[in-house]
């Protein structure tokens, strides 16, 4: 096996993210701050580092995450929960549990404090529910961003809206802090998506977006199954708008015809 | 009055006028927009920009902050008492970014709000944002 093969492998294995032969800059790009550190030369050399090296291939999963995000990517899916999402789910399940929502790959915490905010505009529209909003991430350095809740001037202008910058925020220094109501909505959390969720309990609400496009088609039904194991009765489930369902799960079908959020069909939930 | 609809003003591109005393500032713009599908127009002043709305009135105004002849804010004012609350958007552009600024912007009626210098990303961004995409995307 070459070095290439062996971290390529590795990653996949602790990840899932798929590294093809075309890869090979991502390798020596990203990897070559450790490589430095290490005082050895290039990717190739860490491969034998990494055999017995549990915090080692941690790090170098890491260095190979993208962790590109924004305020209410997309903007639909967002309307979406708003208009129909939530008084959909409401109507199904009355009562006061907390709504309970999980963005299951947060990166820096944008999308999940997207979604507080949306929560928090709702406001007598939630019916007097409390929202729980749980991020989870497999990279440790966004998840300590996220839990900071302080953005870049750059951050804040991609895709916030600026009433909800000046409602939401305060400034210190150069950046922005999102303010503690917000904050206190949400809790971030180190969690990989290969594990096994069943301790995170269920949700009313998954979004996991932008981060099945990483993994190759076994993975993504691997993954997609632990989701789909994870909604309540009637919950839903928003991917990246270029991912689908198709042909890798047949438990999801998507709602209204929108292509980005998906349900269990009733049968089939009675049925499972 | 010949109300011919010519293909021409039939068209579905969003259209923008670029208000800044710049004419660097506007070619720029002018430059990332029309590479996005947006229609362009221009104005190097408020004055001008007001006028310019009285004749067509464009989706977006992305506007200057500090000019001579008439300021970014006293454009926005204008535009809010001849056209109503809503139309058009108007994206203010500055280098400032205090909260009691983008505060002032938004009472006085601006959408939103960009920091200069921007770029590709920034400014396709804040179109999208307000649901106003190109016509060759
Ligand atoms: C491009 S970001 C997506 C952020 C956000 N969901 C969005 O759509 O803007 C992808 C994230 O997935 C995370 N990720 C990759 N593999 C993962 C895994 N196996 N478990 C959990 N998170 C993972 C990465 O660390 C990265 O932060």
């Amino acid at each position: 096996m070459t070095s290439f093969e062996e971290i390529a492998t590795l990653v996949k294995s602790r990840s899932g993210l798929t590294l093809g032969p075309d890869k090979t800059y991502l390798l020596e790009t990203r990897l070559e701050a450790i490589a430095r550190r290490l005082g050895v030369a290039g990717y190739e050399a860490l491969a034998p580092l990494l055999r017995h090296d549990r915090l080692l291939q941690a790090e170098v999963v890491e260095a190979l995450t993208t962790n590109e995000t924004l305020f209410f990517r997309d903007t639909r899916p967002f309307d979406h929960v708003r208009t129909v999402g939530v008084p959909r789910l409401l109507a199904g399940r009355p009562g006061n549990a907390p709504l309970r929502v999980w963005s299951a790959a947060a990166s820096t915490g944008q999308e999940a404090y997207s979604l507080a905010m949306l929560f928090s505009e709702m406001g007598a529209a939630l019916c007097g529910r409390a929202v729980q909003i749980l991020g989870t991430d497999i990279a440790r350095i966004p998840l300590a961003r996220a839990r900071e809740g302080l953005y870049s001037q750059f951050e804040v202008q991609r895709g916030l809206p600026a009433r909800m910058l000046v409602k939401y925020f305060r400034k210190e220094d150069e950046s922005w802090r999102l303010i503690k109501p917000i904050r206190d909505m949400v809790e971030f959390r180190e969690w990989n998506l290969l594990s096994d969720a069943g301790s995170l309990g269920r949700f009313d609400i998954i979004f996991c977006r932008n981060v099945l496009i990483y993994f190759d088609p076994p993975t993504k039904s691997r993954v997609l199954e632990m989701l789909t194991a994870r909604l309540v009765p009637g919950g839903l489930l928003f991917l990246g708008a270029a991912e689908s369902v198709t042909g890798l799960t047949s438990s999801l079908r998507p709602v209204g015809g929108e292509h980005f959020v998906f349900e269990v069909p009733r049968v089939a939930a009675t049925v499972g | 009055m010949e109300a011919v609809m010519t293909p021409t003003n039939q068209s579905v591109a969003t259209r923008i006028l670029v208000v800044d005393d710049s004419r660097v500032v506007r070619k720029v713009a002018r430059r990332i927009l029309e590479e996005a599908g947006y229609d362009v127009a221009e104005a190097g002043d408020g004055a001008q920009a007001l006028a310019q709305c009285h004749v067509t009135l464009p989706d977006v105004v992305l506007l200057d902050w500090n000019m001579p002849v008439m300021n970014g804010i006293d454009c926005l004012r204008g535009l809010r008492r001849d056209f109503g609350p809503d139309e058009p958007s108007v994206i203010l552009c500055t280098t400032e970014n205090g909260a009691d600024f983008i505060v002032s912007a938004i009472e006085a009626g601006a959408q939103e709000y960009i920091m200069k210098p921007f770029d590709d990303a920034i400014l396709i961004g804040k179109l999208e944002q307000l649901g106003l995409t190109g016509r060759r995307q």
